[in-house]
């Protein structure tokens, strides 16, 4: 270290150049027991390699587009799951709220003629409904969670045989609807999106790093910020390079390239939500109310409404999952949101960093998450194994993934 | 000790405070004031109700009956909130802190600054870092360090930090050392007594004598729910204060005596 003396706002940095700084920094998160993204990347890369070796076709742009709207639902879900992860509880009725509006929608627009936008208000109007009754009970009377939403999983499921009249299937036959997962986005719009992505987040990440230096707070200088930038950019360009190849078998007969509407979407509700945990009033108390409920209390929180509001945003989240899986299927039955989809969102919120304790997590890992669990079964179904074979290793996983929590915890909490 | 000659109005003071749980009353008629620029220390056995006056104090319980008067005018005290208006600012022992937020987080905990609707992290963080300055705490590295990274005497720094940052006027201590080493209760006494130094008014609840004598100008000693004496340190010994936390009167001193509140012993 040079032993310069400045009065100018310079930059403040700590030792060695500001990427070791990064990296140190990064190596002393984990040690601390924050593990972040770290195993659920590691995960996918690994899996996606060995797949990739073994069945080379589960790298080609069709498998990669598949993978996609595969996970997107189980993704979405796992999304609002996190709000409520975040306070320490859980939602075991999000499955069948996203069939229940599911099924809202598919009744309404295919029953009754309601065009497309109103379907899909009224379908998210019942999600939050249903997150306000949750919610409400679970702050009001007292009652766990666990054994609220264990209810609820259970009357749901009757609400959605109810509606469809004890287990027909309603098909959904509204192009908008149906283009959510089954249309793609032009290739050069979606080459416009990436742009202004990465020129958003260069903004803002130029724009944090010019603030701290000039107001003289810690910061590694610009290099970590140019860094990030083109991180990014290599990630997001890839991605859409490979999802605007053409992937249809006979593309003289029918084109087919771009990225599916489900893309956009969870990216949208992912910078949305990342945004309301990171940078406002309510994320920071979501956060403080996981960490510890009682001093957040006393730090003058309504600790009531912003669990009844996580609930809220859960069910809602969770219909928009709903509406997905039924553009995915074409149509809605008394099983969408059923059998193991709940499941499968806790565990991709879980494989992907977000803590069963509360306070931990992160609107990414359900997206990482939700990829790890989407590649085990695409990748898994590919080779020819069974759904129990695939069902057993997407457990393991899940186990390893809390394991890895469980132990990371431990170790942020020394001797306690 | 630099207890000076009666200063002028209490900053705080309690008069006639009842408070009952249920059947169980806890507090009997308690008298209670503490003055700018000192440490009052609050004694008393376990279970004599020191938690329960300080929750009065900070409006986290409703008192019976009885009297809140804030640099001399009457208040009402309904919620944590209203105290923190006044200034009145507690500390406590633990459930203080979000150990997964870092300390800038914590430090603003509730009273966050925003520009618009997006959280001011710059404004906080320099203000977060001024305060820690301010008290002469150099023993926290960086201020977005996770507070689950801090050694419990880092924690009870920021938990006081917290507290002054919002000019406060009074600030009570929750037993601040019971879960301290010897270096680190010297560090936080040393906070306490720079607290006061700047005019603040403290209140630190102790059961240390040690610490009791370190650093407090008076010290009010509650037995069984009754403010047994209210003193000055240096008009006292060591053995007298533990008569009155333990017996509820010493000599002169006490719930019979001169300087009790007239209630029966």
């Amino acid at each position: 270290m040079s032993a310069v003396a400045s009065k100018a706002p310079v930059e403040k940095k700590s030792t060695g150049s500001p990427l070791a700084g990064m990296a140190n920094d990064y190596i002393g998160k984990l040690r601390a027991g924050d593990m972040g993204a770290l195993p659920a990347t590691l995960a996918l890369v690994a899996l996606c390699v060995g797949f990739w070796i073994a069945q080379p076709v589960f790298m080609s742009e069709r498998n990669f587009a598949n993978l996609f709207t595969q996970g997107a639902a189980g993704a979405v879900i796992a999304m609002g799951l996190i709000f409520v992860l975040l306070l320490g509880e859980i939602d075991l009725s999000a499955g069948f709220a996203s069939g229940v509006s599911a099924g809202v929608l598919a009744v309404v627009m295919t029953n009754h003629g309601w065009p497309w936008y109103a379907a899909i208000a009224v379908a998210i109007v019942t999600g939050l409904f249903i997150g306000l009754c949750i919610g409400t009970i679970v702050v009001k009377l007292g009652i766990p969670s666990f054994v609220v939403t264990l209810a609820a999983f259970m009357a749901l499921q009757g609400v959605a045989l109810k509606i469809m009249n004890n287990g027909t299937i309603i098909s959904v036959k509204d192009k908008t609807v149906l283009g959510i997962a089954n249309k793609n986005v032009p290739p050069a719009v979606g080459w416009v999106l990436f742009a202004v992505l990465v020129a958003g987040f260069a903004f803002i990440e130029i724009r944090k790093a010019r603030t701290r230096i000039s107001r003289g707070l810690a910061n590694r200088g610009m290099t970590v910020a140019y860094v990030r930038i083109i991180g990014l950019a290599i990630i997001l360009g890839f991605a859409v390079f490979v999802l605007n190849g053409e992937r249809s078998q006979n593309p003289t007969f029918a084109s087919l390239k771009g990225m599916p509407y489900v893309v956009p979407l969870i990216g949208v509700l992912l910078i949305v939500w990342t945004f309301v945990l990171n940078r406002t009033t309510f994320g920071r108390h979501i956060y403080a109310v996981g960490g510890n409920q009682e001093a957040a209390r006393r730090a003058g929180i309504n600790v009531d409404k912003i669990k009844v509001l996580a609930f809220v945003i859960c069910s809602a989240m969770a219909a928009i999952g709903g509406i997905i899986a039924a553009s995915r299927a074409n149509s809605v039955d008394p099983n969408t949101g059923g059998s193991d989809v709940l499941l499968k969102a806790v565990g991709a919120a879980v494989i992907g960093g977000t803590s069963l304790f509360g306070g931990r997590g992160r609107i990414i890992d359900a997206v990482l998450g939700g990829a790890v669990v989407a590649v085990i079964d695409n990748g898994m179904g590919l080779m020819g194994y069974s759904a129990g074979t695939k069902a057993i290793v997407t457990g393991s996983v899940l186990l390893l993934a809390a394991g890895v929590d469980a132990l990371s915890r431990k170790r942020a909490l020394p001797g306690r | 000790m630099t207890a000076s000659e009666t200063p002028a109005t209490p900053v705080i003071e309690l008069r006639g405070i009842d408070k009952s749980f249920g059947p169980v009353q806890v507090l009997h008629d308690v008298a209670f004031s503490a003055y700018p620029g000192e440490v009052t220390a609050l004694v008393g056995d376990n279970g004599a109700g020191k938690s329960t006056l300080v929750k009065c104090m900070g409006g986290i319980h409703p008192i019976d009956s009885g009297e809140l008067l804030f640099e001399g005018a009457p208040v009402n005290v309904h919620s944590p909130r209203d105290a923190a208006a006044l200034g009145i600012e507690i500390v406590y022992q633990d459930l203080a802190l979000c150990d997964n937020l870092d300390i800038v987080q914590n430090m603003f905990l509730g009273r966050e600054k925003k520009s618009g609707i997006i959280l001011d992290e710059f404004s906080m963080e320099e203000l977060a870092a001024k305060t820690l300055a301010g008290l002469s705490v150099r023993t926290v590295k960086s201020v977005r360090q996770q507070v689950s990274s801090l050694s419990g005497g880092q924690r009870q720094t920021v938990a006081i930090a917290k507290a002054v940052l919002w000019n406060s006027k009074v600030v009570i201590l929750d037993e601040p050392t019971a879960a301290l080493g010897v270096a680190q209760t010297q560090q936080v006494l040393e906070l306490v007594r720079r607290l006061a130094d700047r005019g603040l008014s403290v209140v630190l609840i102790s059961h240390n004598m040690n610490d009791v004598f370190a650093v407090s100008d008076r010290i009010a000693a509650l037995y069984l729910g009754r403010m047994a004496a209210q003193v000055k340190t240096s008009d006292v010994t060591h053995a007298q204060v533990v008569e009155l936390i333990t017996a509820g009167r010493s000599g002169d001193l006490g719930l019979v005596g001169t300087n009790g509140n007239g209630a029966k012993a």
